[in-house]
């Protein structure tokens, strides 16, 4: 279908212009951007192309960058699809991150118990937070951006007393290490790829993009959403649970950033973490969404590229090129590909009329 | 008398389209000449081009004899070129003073001057029989008003030629009336006006000249007082228009609706609708008539389900609907044919089979355990574009974006008679529609009146009502004026009781 | 009481960039469009300032290029927000988010490239406080307003009032607001709606560039990647909070800029002792949701504002 097509076209030209845009603020500012495309290569293959040597820790550590990011993506991707614009994946994420926390230290449970338990109440937390602005959203009509970005801040706050004040933590950065039964963690894993944190965090995340892709596109529930995201009030008037629609999208979107704060924290990480700043895993999620349109596959290979941006910065760094190209790379194409969005929705609103029309 | 306004071969172009193809339009200074045309006639776009808002591809236009080149609304108004638009362009919390000042602000230093912009608007306002507050602000002030604040803006600036588009789509016959009286005393005060309409009974009250357009073309230029309406119309159609749909009586049956006494609030808090009670039996078509935000809107919400009443209840097969969802009454056998098909009626960015089953996807044989059956939803498009003949590319596949007015609205009518329902509400079923399709649907809403089915017609087009109706019930400041029968009275009688005053019922 | 006496001019100096940021918004918003890039200009206004400050010490007019040199990189940086949004329609809320991690990369990438670090590195002074004579002597006032005060403070509270004299009084505020609420209406009546919200784009870049220099170079010792946290976004609350009106936002910006100073002297005071400082710090943003909720149901933002322009809409 040409709609397929050029759904492809899009992403693909905005991010050849963002990392032409990388590098050539390299070459301006006296870097060679060679050596950043190699660190990029390293991170993802493990193979370092100027020493010849291949070492899978890169590998490990790539998907572990890559896992969180795709389930902040299909947070908001989910959203999206329901017409609302969910900048607090971040909030959730961290609302996910306090749960699984919680469960970790204050629940005793058998090994896959555990853990199970810790993810479910990662996304139920997460669910909440998301709840909060969809149902101010149905309720009020209150608009969802300014307030998940208060959100944000909310929960970072929430997150820094919890670690001190609900965990206990003795140095106020770290709470007391997780026990092995509730982390993802696999020292199997591990050694496959030379002390890499990888975990089994990867399952959850593949089952979550095949779940994203049922519920949009196979259920009944999924057509709705899509109906009241492209038009509100049409949805209304064929008799959907339109509020009722806004509330769950959230809850669902809340559930998959939930998850996400889980996956890093009994995965990536075996312990609660008080954050100066929210690490950015949101915007990540915006970005991937917007560039995977939306759609899980497109997700899946959207979150791997910038997974692959957010791998290579250690070795950038080692390597004499600023990390900051990263965001530099992903601001751009975030901005293309908003850009591009405008143009095509201008020439669909402006096309020509019919006859016997009004326009 | 010498020309004010000359276009000359004119040819406008957009993608795919001829919206303007070589028109020529010759206006005499000091008269009231008329374009008429159907919707997509290019009467509109004509005239954007004499307003700036575009420039012609070919021709020439000359004002006053002088050749010019119009390349905005600014080089249009020093021109003395000026437009009231048919959606109106007015700054909703903006002061009427505010509003008519906008882009030529008197000044008193860095501030704007505005006891000298409220003096000169009142001046105008007396000189032309406006009647204007100059303080008010626009979101408190009628329709009628707001459009002589669209009118004041060109007069204060000093605009010679005024171009009104459609302008009588919201007014009350009096109202329209008044209109025509203002038009007249501006031709007295030496202007010139440019009435863009498809109604010809106005032209025929108002204009001297009219222009016919007809998809792109010009058909001809013919003096008002000596061609009929039927003349006209057959210039803007292309062939003989039959004015009315043969219809045999309606043999009403039991009463399917009753509404007792409901009292509706509409968006702004207030009450919309007031004490209303009618009933609409089965075989039958129920006509509702009313100036455009007189109470029909939160009609047509309360018995959806789309507002809650204040007060009364509606009895629907002789049960009280109250405390049903939008969902329940319609699988109960209300059916809603709502007035914006594009905002209310379909999901554009959906493909026609998926609007098709916008009801009924949740539940068999489109749904089973909550997971679509796509096979059946694409059969069921299949066989609903075939026996409504609606034309689309890709049949069930095509997004509903890409298919015309008229196209869209047979969808929506098929989708909503498919699932049979014992009321079938329609609200603005025409608008925008040309005649072709116009005569499609009259037919079709006939068939299922004929059928059994009883049938609320809400319509802003006093001639559809008055043609398809079998009673007529007025709708007025949100009250029942009074109920009709339709072969017993006529437009004036309508407006009448449209505008407050006439027999009760 | 003392308490309080020394804590306001605390609450001045954490209000000042808030409301300068705040002002901005205001003025793109009023124009139509949304700008929830302030916090990443802010940032790349922050940092030229601090860059040019610590380049050009100990000379004493280092902070005054400082600040010019944030508004200039302000005004700058949202030249790209207008011209996605304003000229090619791209999403507001999208295209803010991209500026938002644009402004973070780019501003410590350049702090990479001349001082080596992932920050500037520190100056002396920033901006020197003032006191103005006379009127540092009265009794409350004094202390307040006019004795060791940053020339900024002044800046904000003048820049208030200039606000409502531009967008309540004069021809291009009335266009301006025309703009925001009906872009049509505007256009219908010869402005140039591209134009009138290029500038009101840019004057919000100008703007958040000031409070972004002024919040580094009168709250910290060098720009860092953390140095704005957020202020960015609390300036949007103000302005909803203040109803997109000068007046409000003056208010909601000492509001805020109470709460923020509250929260370190919390400890101080009796009555709030046991209430943790996390909670402080979050008290600006759960009142915004507050004001969000409490005023949603009478919309009194510019109708037309997170709409790309559409001549041909009817």
């Amino acid at each position: 279908m040409a709609r397929r097509g050029s759904a492809i076209l899009l992403p693909a030209a905005a991010i050849l212009a963002g990392f032409a845009l990388g590098a050539l603020v390299l070459v301006a500012t006296g870097k060679g951007p060679l050596a950043m495309f190699q660190a990029m290569l390293q991170s993802v293959t493990g193979i370092n192309s100027q020493a010849g040597t291949f070492n899978p820790r890169y590998i490990g550590e790539f998907i572990v960058q890559a896992m969180p990011i795709m389930l902040t993506g299909l947070s908001v991707g989910f959203a999206f699809r329901t017409g609302l614009f969910n900048i607090g994946a971040e909030g959730q994420l961290m609302a996910g991150s306090i749960a699984a926390t919680a469960v970790a230290l204050w629940v005793k449970a058998p090994p896959g118990a555990h853990v199970a338990l810790a993810l479910l109440a990662a996304m139920a937390a997460g669910g909440l937070w998301g709840a909060v602005p969809g149902w101010l959203k149905a309720r009020f009509n209150v608009h969802e951006v300014v307030v998940t970005i208060m959100m944000n801040y909310i929960a970072l706050f929430l997150n820094n007393w919890a670690v001190v004040a609900l965990f206990q933590s003795a140095d106020r950065i770290k709470t007391a290490p997780f026990p092995a039964s509730a982390m993802l963690k696999s020292p199997a894993l591990s050694a496959l790829t030379h002390g890499s944190r990888l975990n089994w965090g990867f399952g959850p995340v593949l089952l979550s993009l095949v779940v994203y892709w049922f519920i949009i596109e196979k259920t009944a529930f999924g057509y709705s959403l899509r109906a009241v995201g492209f038009n509100k009030d049409g949805a209304e008037y064929a008799g959907m649970k339109v509020k009722r629609n806004i509330v769950l999208s959230m809850v669902i979107a809340g559930a998959f950033a939930g998850l996400a704060g889980a996956v890093i924290t009994v995965g990536t990480f075996s312990f609660g973490r008080a954050l100066p700043a929210a690490e950015g895993y949101g915007f990540d999620g915006i970005a991937v969404a917007l560039v995977g349109a939306n759609a899980a596959i497109g997700i899946f290979l959207s979150g791997l590229l910038f997974g692959m941006l957010k791998a290579a910065q250690t070795l950038m760094q080692t390597q004499g090129i600023p990390k900051e190209i990263a965001s530099i790379i992903q601001a751009s194409i975030v901005l293309f590909i908003a850009m591009k969005y405008g143009i095509t929705h201008v020439i669909r609103k402006l096309g020509p009329s019919r006859p016997g029309e009004e326009r | 008398m010498p020309f004010v306004i000359e276009m000359l071969d004119i040819v406008k172009l957009f993608p795919g389209i001829r919206a303007v193809d070589g028109v020529t339009l010759q206006v005499e200074q000091g008269s009231i000449h008329a374009l008429l045309g159907e919707n997509g006639a290019g009467k509109s776009t004509l005239m954007s081009l004499l307003f700036g808002l575009y420039q012609p591809d070919q021709g020439t236009i000359k004002v006053r004899g002088a050749e010019v080149r119009i390349l905005d609304p600014n080089v249009a108004n020093r021109l003395g070129i000026g437009m009231v638009h048919q959606h109106f362009k007015l700054v909703h919390n903006f002061t009427v003073t505010e509003n008519i000042i906008l882009g030529l602000e008197p000044r008193s230093g860095l501030v704007i001057d505005l006891k000298r912009a409220a003096r000169r608007v009142r001046e105008l306002s007396e000189r032309y029989g406006l009647q204007v507050d100059p303080e008010a602000r626009i979101e408190d002030i009628s329709v009628g008003m707001q459009q002589r604040v669209e009118i004041l803006k060109m007069l204060y600036r000093d605009a010679g030629i005024l171009i009104f588009d459609e302008p009588t789509a919201v007014l009350t016959p009096q109202e329209i009336r008044e209109l025509m009286g203002i038009m007249r005393r501006l031709v007295q005060e030496g202007k010139t006006v440019l009435l863009i309409t498809h109604k010809l009974k106005e032209i025929k009250e108002a204009a001297d000249t009219c222009t016919v357009l007809r998809r792109g073309r010009l058909i001809g230029t013919v003096p008002v007082a000596g061609t009929s309406e039927a003349r006209m119309a057959e210039m803007m159609v292309g062939r003989e228009v039959n004015f009315h749909v043969d219809k045999a009586p309606a043999r009403p049956g039991e009463v399917v609706l009753r509404v007792e006494r409901i009292s509706v609030r509409n968006p702004k808090g207030l009450l919309g609708l007031r004490d209303l009670s009618l009933e609409v039996r089965a075989g039958e078509i129920l006509g509702i008539c009313g100036i455009d935000g007189n109470g029909q809107t939160e009609l047509i919400r309360a018995l959806a389900g789309l507002s809650p009443l204040e007060s009364g209840r509606i009895l629907f097969k002789g049960q009280d609907l109250a405390g049903r969802t939008v969902k329940q009454r319609s699988d109960a056998g209300v059916g809603h044919i709502p007035e914006d098909r594009h905002k209310h009626g379909l999901i554009l960015d959906f493909r026609l089979d998926e609007n098709f089953v916008v009801h009924s996807y949740g539940a068999p044989p489109f749904c089973r355990a909550g997971i679509l059956d796509f096979r059946a939803i694409r059969a069921n498009a299949e066989r609903l574009i075939a026996e409504f003949d609606v034309r689309c590319g890709q049949g069930g596949a095509t997004p509903a974006r890409a298919m015309s007015g008229g196209n869209q609205q047979k969808a929506i009518l098929a989708r909503e008679i498919d699932l049979s329902p014992d009321l079938l509400i329609v609200a603005q079923p025409t608008r925008g529609l040309d005649v072709g399709a116009i005569e499609t649907i009259h037919r079709r809403i006939i068939a299922e009146r004929d059928k059994g089915r009883a049938i609320l017609l809400v319509s802003l087009e006093l001639d559809e009502v008055l043609d398809l109706s079998d009673r007529i019930a007025v709708l007025c400041g949100g009250e029942l004026a009074g109920v009709v029968d339709a072969r017993a009275t006529d437009e004036n009688e309508l407006g009448l009781m449209m505008a407050g005053s006439g027999r009760e019922a | 009481m003392t308490i309080l006496l020394t804590m306001l001019p605390i609450a001045l100096i954490y209000a000042t960039p808030i409301i300068i940021a705040a002002l901005g918004g205001l003025f793109s918003e009023r124009s139509g469009v949304v700008n929830i890039a302030l916090e990443g200009i802010m940032m790349v206004g922050g940092f030229a300032a601090a860059a040019v400050t610590v380049v050009l010490e100990p000379s004493p007019m280092a902070g005054c290029w400082g600040i010019l040199a944030g508004v200039a990189a302000g005004l700058l940086f949202s030249s790209l927000h207008a011209f996605a949004c304003v000229h090619l329609k791209a999403d507001q809320v999208v295209s803010g988010t991209a500026l938002n991690i644009l402004a973070g990369g780019i501003t410590v990438y350049l702090c990479q490239i001349f001082f080596d670090q992932q920050r500037t590195n520190a100056f002396a002074t920033g901006i020197a406080k003032l006191s103005v004579p006379g009127l540092a002597r009265l009794p409350v006032l004094g202390a307040l307003l006019f004795r060791d005060v940053y020339p900024t403070t002044y800046a904000a509270l003048l820049l208030v009032a200039l606000t409502w004299f531009v967008v309540a009084r004069t021809p291009f505020g009335l266009r301006l607001r025309a703009c925001g609420e009906h872009p049509q209406a505007a256009a219908s009546m010869g402005i140039d709606v591209v134009r009138m919200r290029y500038a009101g784009v840019l004057i919000s870049g100008a703007l958040a560039g000031l409070a972004g220099g002024t919040m580094v170079l009168t709250q910290d010792i060098q720009y860092s990647l953390t140095s704005v946290h957020g202020t960015g976004f609390i300036a949007l609350a103000c302005l909803i909070f203040g109803k997109w009106k000068p007046a409000g936002v003056l208010g909601a910006g000492l509001f805020f800029g109470l709460s923020q100073a509250t929260s370190i002297y919390a400890k101080d005071i009796p009555l709030l002792q046991a209430v943790p400082q996390d909670f402080f710090y979050m008290l600006p943003y759960v009142l915004t949701v507050a004001a969000l909720v409490v005023f949603s149901g009478r919309s009194v933002g510019p109708r037309a504002a997170g709409e790309a322009y559409d001549p041909g809409k009817r």
